[in-house]
């Protein structure tokens, strides 16, 4: 399940465990010890593990399934408009039977377009975004990820695309799917994620004047310990806990 | 209540705590004043945030110019509960037991959507047992009935047809208690769960099918009769609430909406789960694109569940309920015991008494829970209101690192603007029932 470290957090090399999934996945964590416990001493002896958490990780083609055919579609249609598909696509991963574009966020708006158009391609329903936020994954730490569904075509795809905490900006897909109105300012509200070019980028589950981004993993969860039959119980997000 | 020329604005407060935005209205000597002043009719109502007819606190926010709605905006958020953040402060298991509290009238769309996104980050969708597969299409189709059955019944209630309020209610008291026989509750259930079900159905469930569906075909035509053709009630629907397929596809509708413009995209044909295609049913459409037309898919939809219920029934051969795999399935070995609900005696004896490796194994699953290898995966289920996505993510832990809930009111409501404007106040109303959002799921 896990490999043991010399200190820095590099893997193991001889391969005398398990590689995880994939290498070149992207980093999101790293985890100590037996259990995940963070709270108390970890008496089970294996304290000085370390494992690094990566993503599933680029896939090469062929992918399968319907997949190579919009990616040929997506790169031919990009082409024919002048854009280099490797400056959209920062790479595509199949995972778990799903496939998923990684889009360079000043292309999002063009590539969309372009899945929504072009009749081979025919993506007319975005199921909205849904915000993702990982400190750990430095430089991009806030992910946007929309999930499209073609209906002429039964396909569904994955885009992705990230933004550093510190110029938290991604170009708003309204124009191309009105649906995500709300979505953005769902994503807005909870990830503090800005959509330029929404037209009225507000919060929307929140009180207007809230403070901060509550779905933002630094952002505490709150809570008071309650009393059960004599025993304080500790607040959610104070209990002891295993990762 | 306010009136302005342009739009209300929210009124802006320094504190020694920071700016308060006011948005609760204003003073009515002011808000009088100004009526009296303005010398048209166009004044700005806010409808909710608790209104009868506003499907718990939905706020709309109608600019109108006498009868006519020229401008119609929702407030929401009022019963925001943050499911999504606890959610990633609890094991994967125990997560059911916060997403089935979403959209509170469709408790096992929500279960099996979220328990199909574990199952997928898992990988272990094949594996779940056959009987588990055909009690969710089975608690689904009954969750499709009593859903509907509300959106019917606070429907007609809106328009002060009260029988349709009292049969629909009557009819979904027949549902909830098969929910009762089966899970123990009537709502709120967490009885789906990651890799199978939380226990197999109690003896007579079968029996007590049988019986409800013979009720359900004497009690659905009364629908018909009492509404299809009625005048008044034709006369309320009939080209009220008009969306048509362009402004759904761009809006994101999906579900009776979706199919009330023509279109048969139904996720149970489309893109099956749980089974679905191995099942005889038809996804009715029309072409009306308005509230009438998604009345009467709602009935049809019902009579077509009513028809998976019983396939489901011949369907129903004994077996597991749950993936083998003992590091997933949930140790529950549930029993009706002397304090209700509880995990049995003879489980409990077992481990205690028999197996240290059996009690140390329960303990460490049911604290700890089990481990999810890093990834995301989306699930989608054909809600009785659309498209209900689950986006779930996992950094290889015990709990869920990000779950979001594409809820189809949320997305469904937002087309509510674009069937209002234009109309008559009273349309309002019958458009937004006929939208059928559920506040919970909204604002989850």
């Amino acid at each position: 399940m896990s490999e043991t470290s010399n200190g820095n957090g590099a893997e193991n090399a001889n391969g005398s465990v398990p590689a995880p999934r994939n290498d070149s996945g992207e980093v999101i964590g790293v985890r100590r010890g037996m259990f995940g416990a963070d709270r108390g001493g970890d008496t089970s002896g294996y304290g000085g593990l370390v494992r690094t958490i990566r993503l599933p990780g680029a896939s090469s083609r062929p992918y399968g399934g319907y997949f190579d055919e919009v990616a040929d579609e997506l790169e031919g249609a990009l082409e024919e408009q002048g854009l280099a598909p490797e400056d959209a696509i920062e790479k595509t991963v199949v995972d778990r039977g799903e496939m998923t574009l990684h889009i360079a966020r000043e292309h999002l708006l063009q590539v969309c377009r372009t899945l929504r158009d072009d009749p081979a391609l025919r993506f007319e329903l975005c199921t909205g975004v849904s915000g993702v936020h990982f400190p750990g994954d430095k430089g991009r730490e806030l992910h946007a990820v929309y999930h499209l569904r073609s209906i002429t075509h039964n396909r569904v795809i994955r885009l992705e695309v990230s933004a550093p905490d510190a110029d938290p900006h991604v170009p708003s897909v309204v124009e191309v799917y009105p649906t995500n109105d709300w979505h953005e300012r769902e994503t807005y509200d909870f990830f503090g994620l800005i959509f330029d070019g929404h037209p009225a980028l507000t919060r929307i589950m929140m009180p207007d004047d809230w403070q901060g981004f509550p779905q933002r993993k630094d952002y505490p969860l709150g809570g008071i310990p309650v009393e059960y039959k004599g025993a304080q119980i500790p607040a959610p997000d104070q209990r002891r806990s295993y990762s | 209540m306010s009136t302005s020329t342009t739009h209300a604005t929210a009124g802006i407060r320094e504190t020694t705590e920071g700016t308060v935005y006011d948005v609760t209205g204003g003073d009515w000597d002011e808000v009088a004043a100004a009526a009296a002043r303005s010398d048209d009719e166009r004044i700005i109502v806010n409808m909710g945030p608790q209104h009868p007819s506003t499907h718990g606190v939905l706020r709309l926010i109608l600019e109108i110019d006498g009868e006519t709605v020229t401008e119609a905006r929702c407030g929401i958020g009022y019963l925001h509960t943050g499911i999504e953040k606890n959610l990633e402060y609890r094991t994967w298991t125990q997560g059911t037991t916060f997403v089935t509290r979403m959209d509170y009238l469709t408790p096992f769309f929500n279960e099996t959507a979220y328990c199909m996104a574990v199952e997928k980050l898992l990988g272990i969708e094949d594996d779940v047992p056959d009987r588990a597969n055909v009690i969710r299409v089975l608690l689904m189709e009954l969750n499709r009935l009593s859903s509907h059955l509300v959106a019917i019944a606070t429907g007609g209630m809106e328009l002060g047809a009260t029988t349709v309020m009292i049969f629909g209610f009557r009819d979904r008291e027949l549902v909830l208690d098969l929910y009762e026989l089966i899970t123990g509750l009537r709502m709120n259930h967490a009885f789906i769960r990651p890799g199978g079900l939380a226990q197999d159905l109690p003896p007579g469930t079968v029996d007590a099918l049988r019986e409800f569906l013979k009720k359900m075909k004497k009690n659905l035509p009364e629908y018909d009769a009492l509404c299809t053709g009625n005048p008044v009630f034709k006369a309320r629907l009939k080209d009220i609430g008009y969306l048509d397929l362009a402004g759904c596809m761009a809006l994101g509708a999906t579900g009776p909406i979706l199919r009330s413009a023509g279109l048969p995209h139904d996720l149970r044909k489309s893109d099956p789960y749980c089974g679905y295609e191995d099942y005889d049913f038809e996804v009715p459409t029309v072409d009306t694109c308005d509230s009438y037309g998604r009345f009467l898919l709602r009935l049809e939809e019902m009579r077509q569940s009513l028809r998976i219920i019983e396939q489901c029934i011949d369907r129903l051969e004994p077996g597991p309920v749950m993936v083998g795999d003992k590091k997933i399935a949930w140790p529950a070995q549930l029993a009706l015991g002397p304090d209700g609900l509880g995990n049995s005696l003879d489980h409990i004896k077992n481990i205690m008494g028999t197996s240290m490796e059996a009690l140390i194994h329960h303990f460490k699953l049911v604290t700890e829970g089990f481990r999810v290898p890093p990834g995301q995966t989306y699930a989608a289920v054909e809600s009785p209101k659309g498209e209900l996505g689950v986006h779930a993510v996992s950094d290889g832990g015990t709990r869920p690192y990000r779950v979001h809930f594409r809820d189809p009111s949320f997305t469904n409501l937002e087309a509510m603007a674009a069937m209002c404007e234009g109309g008559q106040v009273a349309d309002v109303i019958v458009a937004v029932a006929s939208i059928d959002p559920v506040m919970g799921g909204v604002d989850r």
